[in-house]
């Protein structure tokens, strides 16, 4: 049996028949992440002697009879995420060396119910990017096609549930950074609602926006991860006290409006500014052909309107930035990284952060600080906040007439490595319709709907109104029971 | 409206970023093009608009003021570049 192929249910529930340990799935991950790490470089850290402690102590535990579904299964944490005495860098050089002294509310309940820690995976610097190639660590390469990027920021994530590194991983999105991902490498990547997971210990980028969220082959894997970290945590007040629902349970029965399955009366929104031009015909297709699938289950397709949508991208890099330019003030050389030797504390602060913040994030940081700054909070930073209530209120209204959103993730498949990097706006469009999710707060997912033909994945996006996880996570499931594309894996 | 090299450099300040000749122009460009696009959103009437800082219901979270564990110093110093008798050590602030 070829462990790495099997999906994280299927894993799970070997080790629970006892077919397998979790030594022996961790030690076949470690050796494939050794065979092709070099080559994609997905992960940045492997805490290979922790991992396999961490599957001795999974295995007692399944043995004694005290296993949780996720208990001995080896899986990946973006390195903006903090796992305690592990080195976090968020890409980024002023990080380097830093090894954080506390692990995050989601690391403890992964650790809880018995997870083992493969390592940590690549990321845009302080996840500002789509491609990864903003890392100070070098880009991730696209299992599908290694000229090609996975994706970002979380792209070191994708890129190992892909090629068969890690049964799962977590990483975080502020404008699509799951999802856009996600549908590069042909996996399934679910942004949950703002508030429905603690963001304590991750790396804040843009704290309004920010939400960790999880990567997985399958509908039914993300429905275990997500109910292993969602849930509110008083170390972060803006994560929300509503019950976390048994999110594997409802993919068969529940996530109204429908059970089993089928999707009869599930009513499927397709926003008519998201299927124009500036999509690849290749994506528009794959996408079309996933609602007709859809229909052919008992959904009712039909055109909703967002009429903002075309602010969104605005809207979204002024806001982002303003709080980046806040969250990065922390980063001083004084406390924890990398500082550079001055002579005095100003010039100490001006030469760390110069040195250690690459192109992208410097960028963000001045447009925000310009954006805040005395003069244009009002033009900018207050106009996007208005202009996000109104893009906020058009999903409110979409949901009054459908029960979930059907549109491309993004609107191309993978690019070229270097093909955007010189464009900072050419690479923004990449999240064009993904970002308005964060922006409103609501939850997304990205779920594998064919290929180009360049062989590369196409996402098909789903969204819901916020906090209800549990209807997209089974429209998924249900989409994919009737197709096969998540079982297509990339040739290594 | 294009950024002047005067205002890249006087937002560099405002955020502590020291910027080669280089950074200062190419950011010049980057940032104009971007600002640009945004300032679409001015077009649009948002005078009975009220801001989003946040989309969620929760207003002022607060919790029982009880001591709880905490980190110790040397932990949370271990990771500074310079540290002596238990603070974190900078360059002179003063003369």
């Amino acid at each position: 049996m070829e462990l790495h192929t099997l999906s994280l249910t299927e894993a799970a529930a070997a080790l629970r028949r006892g077919e397998t340990t979790s030594v022996e799935l961790t030690r076949a991950l470690l050796g494939r992440i050794e065979a092709h790490n070099p080559a994609l470089n997905a992960f940045l850290t492997v805490t290979g002697e922790w991992a396999l402690e961490l599957a001795r102590r999974a295995d007692g535990r399944i043995q004694s009879g005290a296993a949780s579904p996720l208990t001995g299964i080896p899986l990946a944490i973006k390195d903006v995420i903090c796992v305690q005495g592990v080195p976090a860098t968020a890409g980024s050089l002023i990080l380097k060396g830093y090894r954080p002294p506390y692990h995050a509310t989601v690391i403890e309940k992964l650790l809880a119910a018995g997870v083992v820690i493969l390592g940590k995976t690549n990321t845009d610097e302080f996840a500002m990017g789509s491609s990864t190639e903003n890392s100070a660590y070098g880009v991730t390469h696209n299992p599908w096609d290694p000229t090609r990027v996975p994706g970002g920021s979380s792209g070191g994530s994708a890129a190992a549930v892909a090629a068969g590194l890690a049964f799962g991983a977590l990483g975080s999105d502020t404008g699509g950074s799951v999802r856009q991902p996600a549908a590069f490498c042909g996996v399934v990547g679910l942004k949950p609602s703002y508030g429905r997971v603690s963001r304590y210990g991750l790396i804040a980028f843009a704290s309004s926006l920010d939400q960790i969220g999880v990567f997985a082959r399958t509908a039914e894997d993300a429905a275990l991860l997500l109910g292993a970290i969602a849930g509110h945590d008083p170390r972060d007040g803006t994560s929300m006290p509503t019950p976390v629902p048994d999110y594997a349970a409802q993919l068969q029965s529940g996530g109204s409006p429908v059970g089993g399955q089928s999707l009869r009366g599930l009513r499927v929104g397709l926003p008519k500014e998201y299927f124009v031009s500036g999509v690849e015909a290749d994506v528009s297709t794959a996408v079309s052909a996933a609602v007709k699938v859809l229909e052919g289950l008992g959904a009712q397709a039909r055109e909703v309107s967002l009429p903002h949508t075309e602010q969104a991208l605005s809207v979204y890099y002024i806001i982002a930035p303003a709080e980046a330019s806040a969250n990065l003030a922390r980063f001083d050389g004084v406390r924890y990284g990398a500082r550079a030797d001055a002579p005095t504390l100003w010039d100490e602060y001006r030469q760390t952060r110069g040195a250690g913040f690459g192109a992208e994030v410097k960028r963000r940081i001045m447009l925000g600080t310009y954006a805040l700054s005395t003069g244009y909070y009002d033009a900018y930073y207050l106009q996007a906040q208005k202009v996000r209530t109104l893009i906020k209120g058009d999903f409110d209204s979409a949901f009054d007439d459908v029960d979930v959103i059907a549109c491309p993730t993004s609107p191309t498949t993978a690019f070229k490595i270097g093909e955007k990097a010189d464009d900072p706006l050419a690479m923004y469009l990449a999240d064009v319709f993904t970002l308005p999710a964060n922006l409103a707060g609501i939850a997304g997912v990205s779920v594998n709907c064919g290929f180009d033909r360049a062989g590369l994945p196409v996402g098909l996006q789903l969204l819901g109104p916020a906090f209800i996880e549990d209807r997209l996570l089974r429209v998924a499931h249900v989409f994919q029971q009737t197709t096969e594309w998540h079982t297509k894996v990339p040739a290594l | 409206m294009p950024l002047t090299i005067e205002e890249v450099q006087h937002i560099a300040e405002l955020a502590k970023l020291e910027l080669t000749e280089a950074e200062q122009a190419r950011f010049r460009d980057q940032l104009s093009a971007v600002l640009d696009y945004a300032a679409s959103l001015r077009a649009l009437d948002t005078s009975a608009i009220s801001p989003t800082a946040t989309v969620l219901p929760l207003r002022t979270v607060l919790r029982d003021d009880t001591v709880q564990p905490s980190l110790s110093r040397e932990v949370l110093l271990a990771n500074a570049p310079e540290a002596e008798a238990g603070c974190f050590r900078v360059p002179a602030v003063l003369e």
